[in-house]
């Protein structure tokens, strides 16, 4: 909708633009130096592609939007850790288990970060990766489906905030806890966090074949908060960095108490060295208890299994795995250059910016530059690790993007601007606002060793001044500002669905070659699939009735069922028989208490599960508008009493009554 | 909406009276498309600490240097803020001009310094303020809050009132906070 919306203003404007031209010339009014030729750099004609993909959060929707750059047009939503009754996702039978977890179904999550898969530090465009915020956990979608994959529940983890971020050849993805808490369900006082509680980065290994995911081991660090991170890359593969804050290991009112210390710190992981210790068997394994939960592209279902244990490495017993370096004001943002050797502490409260060292880091570790320890782990000297500081950039410094030119650029949630600056000579280039409240931003290629550079996209939170009204909450936002001159210009507003965080943006040539169009039907190996109308079939097992069922243009298979009877529990079967790209069917069935509609892609089957609950003829019919005979697209099923006698039976197109076509 | 589209239209109208359009001269954006955050109509929400400042007959100096800094909108944003407010009789006790030195184009910086010494990012309420504490204020530099029967100072300044923001909270003040 709010795609046609935008569609719709663009239109106007080209005809509007035309109408200009024709006026003649008048005075230049003072408005036309500030939007000059922003609406040519974002327009994109109808009928032509977008240049790059934009993968982005959506927050507490638990989803992912797929946006088209420059136009700001939103091609998807794809559902990761929320039930979608749109697609039917965590309502079919093959996809409920996506969303299980060690506390049983979940149907929401909190969906903060994107990491696209990389090799050699540069995009690949094979998976995204997303991070659940809440009930801790992470996701691989597929970049050739766009559907979500696997989904890993992380143990020992208070919230999944410094997650999915990923190493250069994508071996591993990490997830850092936010909240430090007594591993193992331990009933201790809140006031114990000093002394119980403690944090948890999980390393979670990728197989480079098919993606599939597992905790490699879990570092147990010190108790206070884990924030964000970035591997390093080039020189600093096989490191990683997290920031952290409340090294105050305050568990009230953190809003003053953990805002004391002048430097909190950002960690530095040697991930190589932690694999050599897994390597000599020195991990302790430890009982834990989480979800694993993996789609199968040729059964077209999930399955959920329970894992029962984790291995641990506990870095205060491994102390040459983990440095601190102090970094100032509870850092947020910790991003790593395209050359890897600069990283980026960004303090959310300070009006300054550290840039570190790899090099300086190395020679401090080597030299033992240490200004003391934290829980035995050493804290190297913040002069040591420093490259240089970016003076007063702005106000609330948060998250870091690079380009391919050297330069970096820095969101400021307090000022809400986007600051441009020389990594290297840390001198402030170029500065624009942002509409308001800037969170994440994103440069296709930001945070990968080659960066695509061209646009910086804004995300940002308030927009007041922007969008029409539409009640207390307003839509989120973002920008796109072209960065292909030495100033950034903003060239376009679209608004987002849910709120934007992390996002990342991917050239359109990397991905939509790839993007398949069917499912193969002689690859079905789902166990109800009906490939074909003559295989389609209800049977009776007990109280449950399974109707493999058949769509394609414009009937179902059967669409006349009987025998069904009150405590049956109906198992609805539909495979798509259209091998044809971009036909989806759908089905629904008239109240269907706590379930939704499932929406079954070309060659697919999905399952909706029915319980009917009163005695009558009960319509079903095609959701998605699939021909000019959709509304035909529909049948009957029969419900009688409980204990009645009525024969099982099905068809399509058998007329039985004497007065059919009179 | 309407300034912003209105502005869009002038923007296109230079386009046709001939502009060259791939030229670099639509340089960044100096002034807020739309007129900015703090002129957003809105007479029902509760006030925040700009609206506060500018509701305030004793505090014109203050919102007029906050203006010439350009931080009104800044300041009109979710924050949090805890902002020490010096009123109109507070700048008066400053040596005569200095006001108006401040408010030159070219102590733009130094203006700057002086207002982000007044403000931090979060909210300290009366009732968290303990004797000696230290707050980093925005230009990184530290105030001292005292505490004594109830009396709060800042830098020995003293806080005449507060008010609650709904972004933050206001500390009226009866001297300007001068960094180092």
């Amino acid at each position: 909708m709010k795609t046609k919306i935008i569609y719709r203003i663009l239109s106007a404007l080209v005809v509007l633009s035309s109408l200009v031209v024709w006026q003649g010339c008048k005075p230049k009014a003072p408005g036309s130096v500030t939007m000059g030729d922003a609406a040519n750099k974002a327009f994109v004609p109808p009928g032509k592609y977008d240049e790059f993909y934009n993968i982005v959060s959506g927050g507490f929707n638990g989803q992912i939007g797929v946006y088209g750059i420059p136009s700001g047009r939103l091609f998807k939503i794809l559902p990761v850790f929320s039930v979608f009754p749109e697609s039917g996702y965590g309502y079919s039978e093959e996809t409920k288990p996506m969303l299980n977890t060690s506390h049983g179904f979940v149907p929401w999550d909190d969906l903060h970060h994107i990491a696209l898969s990389t090799t050699k530090g540069e995009h690949d465009g094979r998976w995204a990766f997303a991070n659940a915020n809440n009930t801790p956990r992470v996701a691989r979608v597929s970049m050739k489906t766009f559907r979500t994959e696997e989904i890993l529940e992380i143990p020992n983890s208070g919230g999944n905030h410094s997650s999915p971020f990923i190493t250069e050849n994508t071996e591993y993805l990490v997830a850092g806890t936010r909240f430090s808490i007594p591993m193992g369900n331990k009933d201790v006082p809140i006031s114990s966090y000093k002394e119980n509680f403690k944090g948890s980065i999980s390393f979670i290994k990728v197989n480079p074949s098919d993606g599939k995911m597992n905790i490699a081991f879990q570092l147990r660090t010190p108790g206070f908060n884990y924030d964000l991170s970035r591997a390093g890359k080039g020189p600093s593969h096989g490191w990683f960095f997290f920031s952290c804050y409340n090294t105050e290991q305050a568990y009230t009112l953190l809003e003053v108490n953990a805002s004391q210390k002048d430097k909190d710190f950002i960690m530095a992981v040697n991930w190589k060295k932690a694999e050599e210790y897994i390597a000599q068997g020195k991990g302790r394994i430890e009982k834990a208890k989480y979800a694993h939960n993996v789609y199968d592209e040729s059964t077209h279902s999930a399955t959920s299994t329970m894992q029962q244990e984790v291995t641990v490495l506990d870095v205060m017993e491994f102390p040459d795995i983990v440095y601190f370096i102090p970094c100032p004001k509870s850092p947020h943002g910790c991003d790593v250059d395209p050359s890897g050797e600069y990283i980026v502490g960004s303090g959310k409260l300070a009006a300054m910016m550290p840039v570190f060292s790899f090099t300086k880091i190395q020679k401090a570790i080597a030299n033992k530059d240490y200004e003391g320890d934290f829980s035995g782990i050493p804290v190297i000297k913040y002069e040591s690790a420093l490259h240089g500081e970016v003076k007063k950039p702005g106000l609330g410094p948060l998250h870091t993007e690079f380009d391919d030119k050297g330069n970096a650029y820095t969101s400021m949630f307090v000022s809400s601007e986007i600051v441009k600056w020389n990594v290297k000579t840390l001198e402030v280039l170029d500065r624009v606002p942002t509409y308001y409240s800037i969170g994440h931003l994103s440069v296709p290629g930001g945070p990968t060793a080659k960066p695509h550079g061209k646009y910086v996209i804004a995300y940002n939170k308030i927009t007041k001044d922007r969008y029409l009204p539409t009640g207390p909450e307003l839509t989120q936002s973002a920008q796109i500002y072209d960065i292909s001159g030495d100033k950034m210009q903003l060239i376009l507003d679209f608004p987002t669905t849910g709120e934007p965080h992390y996002a990342e943006a991917i050239p359109a040539s990397m991905v939509s070659p790839n993007s398949l169009k069917i499912y193969k039907l002689e690859e079905n190996k789902h166990p109800y699939a009906a490939i074909g109308e003559g295989q389609a079939k209800v049977v009776r097992k007990g109280n449950e009735v399974h109707v493999s069922m058949t769509a394609i243009r414009s009937h179902l298979t059967p669409d006349n069922i009987e025998g069904v009877r009150m405590g049956d529990v109906v198992y609805f079967h539909l495979t798509n028989l259209e091998q044809d790209w971009d036909v989806p069917h759908g089905f629904a069935v008239k109240g269907n208490a706590g379930n939704a509609e499932i929406l079954v892609m070309p060659g697919e089957t999905q399952t909706l599960k029915w319980t009917p609950d009163e005695v009558g003829v009960i319509p079903f019919y095609c959701t998605d508008f699939c021909s000019a005979l959709h509304q035909e697209m529909s049948g009957y099923i029969r419900v009688s009493p409980a204990g009645s006698n009525t024969p099982l039976k099905f068809s399509t197109g058998v007329i039985e009554d004497s007065n059919a076509g009179k | 909406m309407k300034p912003y589209l209105l502005i869009f239209l002038i923007g296109l109208l230079a386009i046709g009276c001939g502009q060259p359009t791939t030229t670099n001269e639509s340089t960044a954006v100096a002034e807020p498309l739309g007129g900015g955050q703090s002129t957003v109509q809105d007479e029902t929400s509760e006030p925040d600490v700009v609206r506060i400042a500018v509701g305030s007959p004793d505090h014109t100096t203050l919102v007029a240097a906050l203006k010439s800094a350009k931080y009104v909108d800044a300041l009109s944003n979710a924050g949090p803020f805890t902002v020490f407010a010096p009123t109109n009789a507070a700048f008066d006790k400053l040596p005569a001009g200095t006001v108006e030195g401040l408010l030159k184009p070219e102590s733009a910086a130094a203006l700057k310094n002086i207002l982000e010494y007044h403000v931090y990012v979060g909210v300290i309420k009366e009732e968290y303020v303990q004797d000696g504490m230290t707050l980093n204020q925005v230009n990184l530099e530290n105030v001292t809050l005292n505490k004594k029967d109830g009396k709060i100072t800042v830098n020995g300044a003293n806080v005449l009132g507060v008010a609650k923001a709904s972004n933050g909270i206001v500390y009226i003040i009866d001297t300007v906070l001068l960094p180092k």
